[in-house]
C-alpha cells in the first residue's frame, strides 16, 4: 500500500493579496501599520507645534496655587489650595450633580412613563406633553431657562427685611431665594456617632425583618402587621438613644445677615437649576425607555394577574414592571451616561463642575489646554466606563435566566 | 478594497498637509487679506456691535488701526468675538492674529502662556460696583456679600487676594460675559460687580437708572489693558506695538486725522519720520512708507480715538486721568521714532 503525498504549493508572494488564507491576515497587517503610523504622525504633529510655540508638556501646574474662590465645595478648599484640589472639587461636584440627576431623572421617568400609559385621557395627554417638549428642545436651553426662571421669580435676601418684607421663610426656617436654597442644617454635638449609628442599625433592621417576615410568610401563610413593627424600629431606638445621650443633634437655621443668611445649609441656584433641568430633560427620555419597556410585556401577564385579584397598581409593581426592567435597563444605561456627560454645560450657569474648574479656570490662568483637555476627556471615560459597568451588572441579574 | 485604499490614501494627505503654523504672520494675514481680530463679546464703549451689526469701540479702533497700516484699509477686518475663556486659546491657535480685547499685561501671561504683550492702551483698575439701596460705602463692608465676577480673569484671583488679605468673606457668582453679569446684578441675584473700573463705568452707563448704582472708591489692582500677540513672531510683535505708538506720538505731535495729510510735509522731523515723508522705517519690518499715517488717518490718534468711545461727552464718560499723555500728568507716552 502506497501513501500519496500530496504535493505542497509553491508560496508565491502574490498569494498575500489573491489567496483568501492569507488576504485577511495581510489586511490587518497594512491596517496595524497605517493606524500606527497616523498615531505615530499626530503625536510628532503635536510636539512639533508645542516646540514652534514653546509651550512643553507638563503636569507641574497642578501643584501650583490656584488663587480663584469657589463657591460650593463638599470638600474643604481655600484659594490657597492647588489646582488639582480645585479639579478633585469640580469632580466632586459633577458626581454630585451626576448621582441626584440620575436618582431624580429615574423617578421622574418611571412617573411619567407610566402615566403616559394610564387610560385617563387627559393625564396621558399631559405626560405626552411633557415627554414631547422635553424631548425636542436642546438641552443648553432648558437649563439657562430654569436658571433665568429661578433668578426672576425667586425674591432677593433684602425683600425678606424690613416691617413689609414682601417674601418670607417657609415654614420659618427655609429662605428661596435668587441666590439659593437655605435650609436648616443639622449641627453634630458630642456623642452623634451614638444617634447615627442607632439609625443606621435601626434600617438596617428594617430590612432584616422585611426579608424574615416575607420568608416566615411564604413558609407558614401567617402574615405580620409589617408596616406598624417596620415604624416603631424606624422611631423607637433612635429617639430613646437619642433622649439618653442628650440630643446631640441640633438644627442651624439660616438667619438674614447684611447680605445674605447665614448659617444652615445652602444651595446654590446654580445646582438647583442644573439638577432640575436635567432631571426633567433626562427624565422625558427614561420615560420613553419606560413606556416601551412596559408595552413590550405581553398584554396576558396584566390579564392574569387581574385574574387572579391582583390590584392595579400592584399588578404594575409586582408583575409588568421587573418584567419590563430587561428591556429599560440598556436605553437606561445610556441616559445615566448622558446626563453625566451633559453636566459639563454647567458652567453656562456658573455652577463649579468639573469643566468650569479644570477646563475652564485653571485651563486658562494656566494656558494648559492640551493637558486639561486630557484630563478632562480623562476624568469622563472613567466616569462613563464606571457608571454602564455597574449598570450592566444590574442587567445582568435580572436578566431572564435562560439554559 | 480598491477604492477604500483610495479613500484613506487621500485622507492622508489632506491631514498631512495640515503643516506646522509658520510664524510670518504678516505674510499670512496680506495673503489672506483680512486681519483677524479678538475683541470682547459685547462690551459698551471698548467693543460692541451696533444695531446695524458694525463692530464700534475703542478696542476695535485698534484693530482698524492695525488692518489700516498693514493692509492700507481700515475696513478689511474679520471681528472674532472671544469670552474671557477661550480668548486666549484663540491666539494660540492662530484663530486671530491680534487680540484687542481688554486684557492685562500680567507676568504669566507674557512668560509662561506663550503670548509677547505689545502695548498698554488702557490703564486701569480693578472696583466694586454696588446698588444705592445697599448703603455701603466702602468695599471692606462686603462682608458675606455675594459677588458677581466673569470666570478666566485676573479679576477673579484679585478678588480671592482682596478679601482673604482683608479677613472678610464672599460668595462668588461666576458669569462667562459682561451681558450675563448685568443680568445677574440687576436681577438682584448678586449683591456687587466686580470689574475693570472702566466696564463698570462703561456698564453702568447702559443701565436704566445709572445714578441708582454707585462705584465703590477702592481700586484693588493695577490692571493694564492692551493688545496680546503671539510669541515668537517678533516681526509682527514690532509691528502692532509700533502702530500701537504710532497713535500715542500722533497726539503727542499734535498730528490728527484731520491735518495727518498736510503735516506730511511739516518741518518737524520728528513728524515727518512718524508720516514717512523721511527715513524708512516702515521698510524695517515689511510695510510701506506710510503705514503710521494710514492708522492715524483710519480713526485718528489716541486722543481722538479715546473721546469718540469713551471720553467724556460718551455714554460711558471717563475722564482721560492716568491714560492722559505724559506731558499732562498721565501716563501715556510713545517712544521716539527715530
Amino acid at each position: 500500500m502506497t501513501t500519496v503525498e500530496m504535493p505542497r504549493e509553491q508560496f508565491r508572494l502574490g498569494m498575500l493579496l489573491y489567496d483568501t488564507r492569507y488576504r485577511s491576515l495581510t489586511i490587518q497587517a497594512v491596517a496595524l501599520i497605517a493606524f500606527m503610523a497616523f498615531a505615530a504622525w499626530l503625536v510628532n504633529n503635536t510636539v512639533q507645534n508645542l516646540d514652534a510655540l514653546g509651550k512643553d508638556f507638563n503636569f507641574g501646574f497642578l501643584g501650583a496655587r490656584a488663587g480663584y474662590d469657589i463657591s460650593q465645595t463638599l470638600i474643604p478648599y481655600t484659594n490657597d489650595s492647588t489646582h488639582a484640589r480645585a479639579a478633585l472639587v469640580g469632580i466632586v461636584n459633577t458626581l454630585l450633580v451626576a448621582f441626584v440627576g440620575c436618582m431624580l431623572a429615574t423617578v421622574i421617568g418611571v412617573v411619567m412613563g407610566v402615566l403616559r400609559l394610564s387610560p385617563n385621557w387627559i393625564v396621558a395627554r399631559l405626560a405626552a406633553v411633557y415627554v414631547d417638549g422635553f424631548r425636542n428642545i436642546p438641552v443648553l436651553l432648558w437649563i439657562l431657562a430654569t436658571m433665568a426662571i429661578i433668578t426672576d421669580m425667586a425674591p432677593a435676601p433684602a425683600a425678606f427685611r424690613g416691617e413689609n418684607a414682601t417674601a418670607s421663610m417657609l415654614f420659618g426656617s427655609i429662605a428661596v431665594t435668587n441666590r439659593g436654597l437655605y435650609v436648616p442644617w443639622p449641627v453634630f454635638g458630642p456623642g452623634w456617632h451614638l444617634v447615627v449609628g442607632t439609625f443606621i442599625a435601626s434600617l438596617v433592621a428594617i430590612m432584616l425583618f422585611g426579608r424574615w417576615a416575607t420568608k416566615r410568610q411564604e413558609e407558614t401563610g401567617q402574615i405580620l402587621p409589617t408596616f406598624w413593627i417596620k415604624l416603631a424600629i424606624f422611631f423607637l431606638p433612635v429617639l430613646i438613644v437619642d433622649r439618653l445621650v442628650g440630643s446631640p443633634i441640633s438644627l442651624d437655621y439660616p438667619v438674614l445677615q447684611r447680605f445674605n443668611f447665614q448659617g444652615g445649609g445652602f444651595l446654590d441656584k446654580s445646582f438647583i437649576a442644573l439638577t432640575l433641568a436635567l432631571s426633567l430633560y433626562t427624565g422625558a427620555f427614561i420615560a420613553e425607555a419606560v413606556r416601551a419597556g412596559i408595552q413590550a410585556v405581553s398584554r396576558g401577564q396584566t390579564e392574569a394577574a387581574g385574574a387572579l385579584g391582583i390590584r392595579p397598581n400592584r399588578v404594575m409593581s409586582l408583575v409588568v414592571l421587573p418584567q419590563a426592567l430587561r428591556v429599560i435597563i440598556p436605553p437606561l444605561i445610556s441616559q445615566y451616561l448622558n446626563l453625566t456627560k451633559n453636566s459639563s454645560l454647567a458652567i453656562a450657569v456658573g455652577y463649579a463642575d468639573v469643566r468650569a474648574t479644570l477646563g475652564g479656570i485653571t485651563m486658562n490662568q494656566t494656558g494648559r489646554e492640551l493637558e486639561c483637555m486630557l484630563l478632562l476627556m480623562g476624568f469622563y471615560l472613567v466616569l462613563s466606563l464606571l457608571i454602564s459597568s455597574v449598570m450592566n451588572w444590574y442587567n445582568a441579574r435580572v436578566a431572564l435566566k435562560e439554559r | 478594497m480598491r477604492k477604500s485604499l483610495f479613500i484613506g490614501t487621500a485622507l492622508g494627505l489632506v491631514l498631512g498637509s495640515a503643516a506646522v503654523s509658520s510664524a510670518a504672520t504678516l505674510d499670512d494675514v496680506k495673503a489672506r487679506g483680512t486681519l483677524k481680530c479678538g475683541v470682547n463679546t459685547g462690551f459698551a464703549g471698548f467693543a460692541f456691535p451696533d444695531a446695524q451689526g458694525q463692530w464700534q469701540g475703542f478696542d476695535v479702533l485698534y484693530c482698524r488701526a492695525i488692518a489700516a497700516a498693514v493692509l492700507g484699509d481700515q475696513t478689511k477686518v474679520e471681528f472674532v468675538p472671544t469670552t474671557g475663556e477661550t480668548r486666549f486659546t484663540a491666539l494660540t491657535s492662530g484663530e486671530i492674529d491680534v487680540l484687542s480685547r481688554n486684557s492685562t499685561w500680567t507676568f504669566t501671561r507674557d512668560v509662561d502662556l506663550g503670548f509677547a504683550f505689545v502695548g498698554v492702551n488702557y490703564y486701569d483698575g480693578q472696583g466694586f460696583m454696588v446698588s444705592k439701596d445697599l448703603g455701603v460705602a466702602s468695599a471692606l463692608e462686603l462682608d458675606g456679600a455675594t459677588v458677581c465676577v466673569q470666570t478666566g480673569t485676573t479679576t477673579e484671583l484679585n478678588l480671592a487676594d482682596f478679601f482673604k488679605t482683608n479677613k472678610i468673606s464672599y460668595q462668588p457668582v461666576p458669569v462667562q460675559t459682561p451681558a450675563e453679569a448685568d443680568q445677574q446684578f440687576l436681577g438682584g441675584a448678586c449683591d456687587a460687580y466686580t470689574t475693570d473700573a472702566s466696564q463698570l463705568a462703561t456698564q453702568r452707563g447702559t443701565y436704566e437708572n445709572p445714578d441708582n448704582y454707585v462705584i465703590l472708591p477702592e481700586i484693588i489692582s493695577k490692571e493694564p489693558l492692551g493688545l496680546f500677540v503671539r510669541q515668537g513672531d517678533d516681526q509682527w510683535a514690532d509691528i502692532v506695538r509700533w502702530t500701537m505708538n504710532a497713535l500715542v506720538a500722533a497726539e503727542d505731535y499734535g498730528v490728527t486725522k484731520g491735518n495727518a495729510e498736510e503735516l506730511t510735509s511739516s518741518e518737524n522731523p520728528e513728524i515727518r519720520r512718524l508720516l514717512g515723508a523721511e527715513g524708512d522705517l516702515g521698510a524695517m519690518f515689511g510695510l510701506d512708507a506710510d503705514w503710521a499715517k494710514r492708522a492715524i488717518m483710519a480713526n485718528g490718534n489716541y486722543g481722538e480715538m479715546f473721546a469718540a468711545t469713551i471720553g467724556e461727552g460718551t455714554p460711558s464718560n471717563i475722564a482721560r486721568g492716568l491714560n492722559a499723555l505724559w506731558t499732562d500728568g498721565g501716563l501715556q507716552y510713545s517712544p521716539p521714532f527715530r
